[in-house]
């Protein structure tokens, strides 16, 4: 019931989303069948709104996933190493094989991107002490190390340009024929809906798990697979959308609790809903100029992450 | 604690020895370098060549210096050997200030204003944004390093995506007048503010001088300390406004600059193997001189390839940082 | 003379002094005994400026604490907490040297030199004067810090449980150390002790805390008794009298 309302509500930012945007549109004009609103309808706003709602509600399904096989409530792909490792592997791509189809990219930045995350598990294991706040940390750190890596491969190559389009989530590029790859993430998403059980008990430690006849180390493998496919279909398509994956799952788990299944319906949506309201946000603060959506939650997310971090200190103590 | 045991001396007489000569050798590296950077390569009037790269010389050595004594300030007061100004923020406290200052004023405003000027009213903001900041997150109750780290580093990030939302929301013709302020490189240093970065350094760094057994208390943590007679709040506030007032002037010449510190910080450390300020703070500073001096000489006259320094120094920065932080970071 | 008046400190809603007032002659050993939790290193860091009390007042010789100047307090009274991890590496001579900051800001003259030798003589260090603490036993680190607060030639040394992570025999060699010092150099030591033992042997006075108050205070016949030590520690002790000295017995 209660997320039938969140749906309507997702839904009516939705109507809102097609309507704004820098050339206006009317109700009356797209009755009467005006062929200029029509084009921009079908052409710009139905993908940028469709690419918001599937690219929101699928990183932070990969968020959620995230946090339950790693057993951390900080970590998600922008502060694991994951999103700054599948823009690695985009620019490599670009460098080596400019002319490849994107979906080809988008697979060479997945691996990256399971790469990336292969390497911050790697390290993670070596640290002596596991403490909640180390972790993401270290991810943080690593992801600053990858992204010195990639600024330093593309100022050589002369490709700033692009790798900036991949740091700033940006919409405003997003037409029709170059948001649909998007399907995929959120058919990966999916998956993860499916198999959330599996993943539940994976969460629960490798011990527990295997006691209970779970072949851990294969679905942490899943997991972290869907996590990097959806990873690098979102980098590749809208850009880094920073912290979402983060706070949505973490603002969901403290309404609802823990339950991987019953909480997935509820941060696809709110993860998607965010996005949007974040978007609209962006293209109306400043219109005619826009502001774009990886910034704005860029400044939510971390501060959100900052509250979340505090509260943590004021139960401890 | 352990494997560090082994490269450090084991008598104050070889400890001693230790740190001369690491001073003696980063000296002497420095002095090399620096000759090369001003000679290497150079073509047409030897006068003209001299002053030219004797400002960027200047620069270099102005901004080593600042970089890498705030860092070792910074981690004095802050009792661990981890948290750099750069990675808590300060620098973005910085770049977010001045953004601001130009949302608030208008740039037709400011650019009526003394560049010296200028500069005193970004620096105050800044100074009093982070002494409100740090007394907030260092002053209150223990607490612990990770939680602390944690909190330093998302909040760097949180005030870099709000100076930058903050320039998003400006008027593209006062983005340009800001980004003209703040964009600075390596290469490229202005002449006023450099006058003015030299006069602060030199001030900061003639009342360390005059301080360095003071800073030696402060370096036993806070119970010692005040056992010993030291006001912590007073010294830890004041040490930590001359940081900003560092930070300002590196940051102000040249850009943020995250894990520089760190990496000059972490080398000087292994170098002379003493926390005497008196030893650490000179070391770091030339460790850090070395770097720039002759990271910049290797890439600009043998690579040929300008300004990419911060990128390479940022990479083996973040690197050294995650070897401390896997090596346990002990307090 | 130590007095506090009303001391008040609570973290968020648990009290852990309430209402404090309490007055320390010159002179002696006192130790300050009680469970776990009864506010004893609170009581400690709050006398010794570590620690802000929430309200009240504590004075030295009629002298606010609050109000003095650090280094004129640091030179009336040390203070040692029982975890002293240092993140400088120093040698226990370096270590010692520092008590002599208060006096002389890092410069150290010829009289800083005589109190730091002495003050590791005191505590037979002089063989250790040049080794890194790092290189240390934990009981001749301790013993090193004490050193530094000797140094420091303060009227009054506050102590935080000096004997934790002691052997019996350095636990022993510190007691006497602490008592020859109060003896000879008419100290006047404050200290948090877990051991009621060691408490009772070499105690002048004792105060017993609980739950944030002071709730008995006297000589050590007057407090290791069965009725008293009943009241702080909620158990069944019972008190034996050895060599003019009594022990209470916990243990079956």
């Amino acid at each position: 019931m209660r997320l039938g309302l969140a749906f309507l509500l997702v839904a009516a930012l939705a109507a809102i989303s097609l309507t704004v945007g820098v050339s206006g549109l009317s109700l009356s004009r797209l009755l009467a069948g005006d062929g200029r609103d029509w084009l921009i309808l079908w052409e710009s706003r139905v993908p940028r709104t469709l690419a918001l709602l599937l690219a929101g509600a699928s990183m932070a399904i990969a968020g959620l996933l995230m946090q339950i096989v790693i057993r951390n409530r900080f970590v998600e792909p922008s502060t694991t190493g994951t999103v700054e490792a599948a823009g690695l592997g985009l620019l490599v791509m670009t460098l080596l094989a400019p002319g490849a189809p994107v979906i080809v990219k988008m697979a060479v930045g997945a691996v990256f991107a399971l790469g990336g995350t292969g390497l911050f598990l790697l390290v993670l294991r070596r640290v002596p002490l596991r403490d909640q706040m180390i972790v993401p940390l270290i991810g943080i750190i690593l992801t600053g190390v990858l992204h010195a890596a990639t600024t330093f491969f593309a100022y050589r190559a002369d490709l700033m340009q692009t790798v900036l389009a991949w740091t700033q989530g940006d919409l405003s590029g997003v037409l029709r024929g170059r948001y649909e790859l998007l399907w995929l993430g959120a058919a990966m998403a999916a998956v993860a809906w499916i198999a959330a059980d599996r993943f539940t008990l994976a969460g629960l430690g490798r011990d527990m798990a295997t006691s209970l006849g779970l072949a851990h180390g294969r679905v942490l493998a899943l997991g972290l697979s869907i996590v990097s496919g959806v990873t690098a279909v979102v980098v590749v398509t809208v850009g880094i959308i920073p912290f979402l994956g983060l706070i949505v799952p973490n603002l969901v788990s403290l309404a609802l609790g823990d339950n991987m299944r019953r909480a997935v319906p509820w941060v696809a949506v709110s993860g998607a809903g965010l996005v949007l309201a974040c978007d609209i946000l962006g293209r109306i603060l400043r219109a005619p100029y826009e502001i774009p959506v990886g910034t704005i939650l860029g400044v939510i997310g971390s501060l959100t992450f900052l509250i979340l971090i505090l509260k943590g200190r004021r139960n401890a103590a | 604690m352990q494997p560090e045991a082994r490269i450090l001396p084991v008598t104050p007489a070889q400890s001693e020895t230790r740190a001369q000569l690491a001073l003696i050798l980063l000296g002497g590296g420095v002095f090399l370098a620096a000759a090369l950077f001003m000679t290497l390569g150079a073509r047409g009037s030897w006068a003209f060549v001299l002053q030219f790269r004797g400002m960027k010389l200047l620069g270099l050595i102005l901004i080593a210096h600042a970089v890498a004594v705030s860092t070792v300030l910074f981690q004095t007061v802050t009792a661990n050997r981890i948290l750099t100004p750069s990675i808590m923020g300060f620098d973005a406290l910085f770049v977010l200030s001045s953004t601001l200052l130009i949302a608030f004023m208008g740039s037709v405003q400011l650019s009526g204003l003394d560049p010296r000027l200028l500069f005193a009213a970004r620096l105050i903001v800044m100074t009093l944004f982070s002494m409100a900041l740090y007394r907030w997150l260092f002053l209150g109750e223990e607490q612990s390093l990770h939680r602390l780290l944690l909190t330093g580093v998302v909040f760097g990030i949180f005030l870099r995506t709000l100076a930058e939302f903050v320039q998003r929301m400006l008027d593209p013709n006062e983005f340009m007048v800001l980004s003209d302020m703040l964009f600075a490189s390596f290469t490229k240093i202005d002449p006023v503010l450099m006058g003015i970065g030299w006069a602060l350094v030199l001030a900061v760094t003639l009342w360390l001088a005059r301080n360095l057994a003071r800073l030696d208390v402060i370096g036993l943590g806070r119970p010692v300390a005040v056992n010993l007679g030291i006001r912590w709040r007073r010294d830890v506030l004041l040490v930590l406004a001359l940081v900003s007032v560092l930070v300002a002037v590196s940051t102000a010449l040249v850009g943020p600059v995250t894990f520089f510190g760190l990496l000059a910080a972490s080398l000087a450390r292994l170098a002379v193997g003493t926390t005497r300020h008196a030893v650490l703070l000179p070391a770091a500073s030339l460790t850090a001189m070395l770097l720039l001096i002759g990271g910049q000489t290797l890439l600009e006259r043998l690579f040929a390839f300008n300004t990419a320094l911060g990128i390479v120094i940022e990479f083996f920065g973040g690197v050294v940082f995650l070897i401390l932080l896997l090596k346990g970071g002990r307090r | 003379m130590i007095e506090t008046r009303a001391l008040r400190k609570s973290y968020g809603s648990s009290l852990v002094l309430d209402e404090v007032s309490l007055t320390l002659p010159r002179g002696g050993i006192t130790s300050i005994i009680g469970a776990n939790g009864a506010g004893k290193s609170t009581l400690l860091s709050v006398i010794s400026r570590l620690l802000t009390a929430d309200s009240g007042a504590v004075s030295i010789d009629s002298q606010d604490i609050f109000r003095a100047a650090g280094p004129e307090l640091a030179r009336k009274l040390a203070v040692l907490r029982q975890d002293n991890h240092l993140n400088a590496r120093l040698t226990v001579k370096e270590l010692v040297s520092f008590g002599r900051y208060p006096h002389s800001k890092g410069r150290l003259t010829p009289a800083c030199r005589e109190a730091v030798n002495h003050a590791m003589t005191w505590l037979d260090l002089t063989a250790l004067s040049d080794r890194f603490l790092d290189q240390l036993s934990g009981g001749q680190r301790q013993r090193a810090f004490v050193a530094m607060t000797l140094a420091q030639e303060t009227d009054y040394i506050l102590l935080d449980e000096p004997l934790n992570n002691l052997d019996m025999k350095n636990a022993r060699a510190m007691m006497l150390t602490l008592r020859q010092a109060v003896q000879a150099l008419q100290k006047t030591v404050v200290m948090v002790l877990h051991d009621i033992n060691f408490a009772s042997v070499h105690s002048d006075r004792i105060i017993a805390m609980k739950a944030g108050r002071v709730i008995h205070s006297g000589t050590p016949a007057q407090i290791i008794t069965p009725a008293i030590l009943r009241d702080v520690y909620d158990m069944e002790i019972t008190v034996q009298e050895i060599d003019g000295h009594r022990f209470a017995f916990y243990y079956g």
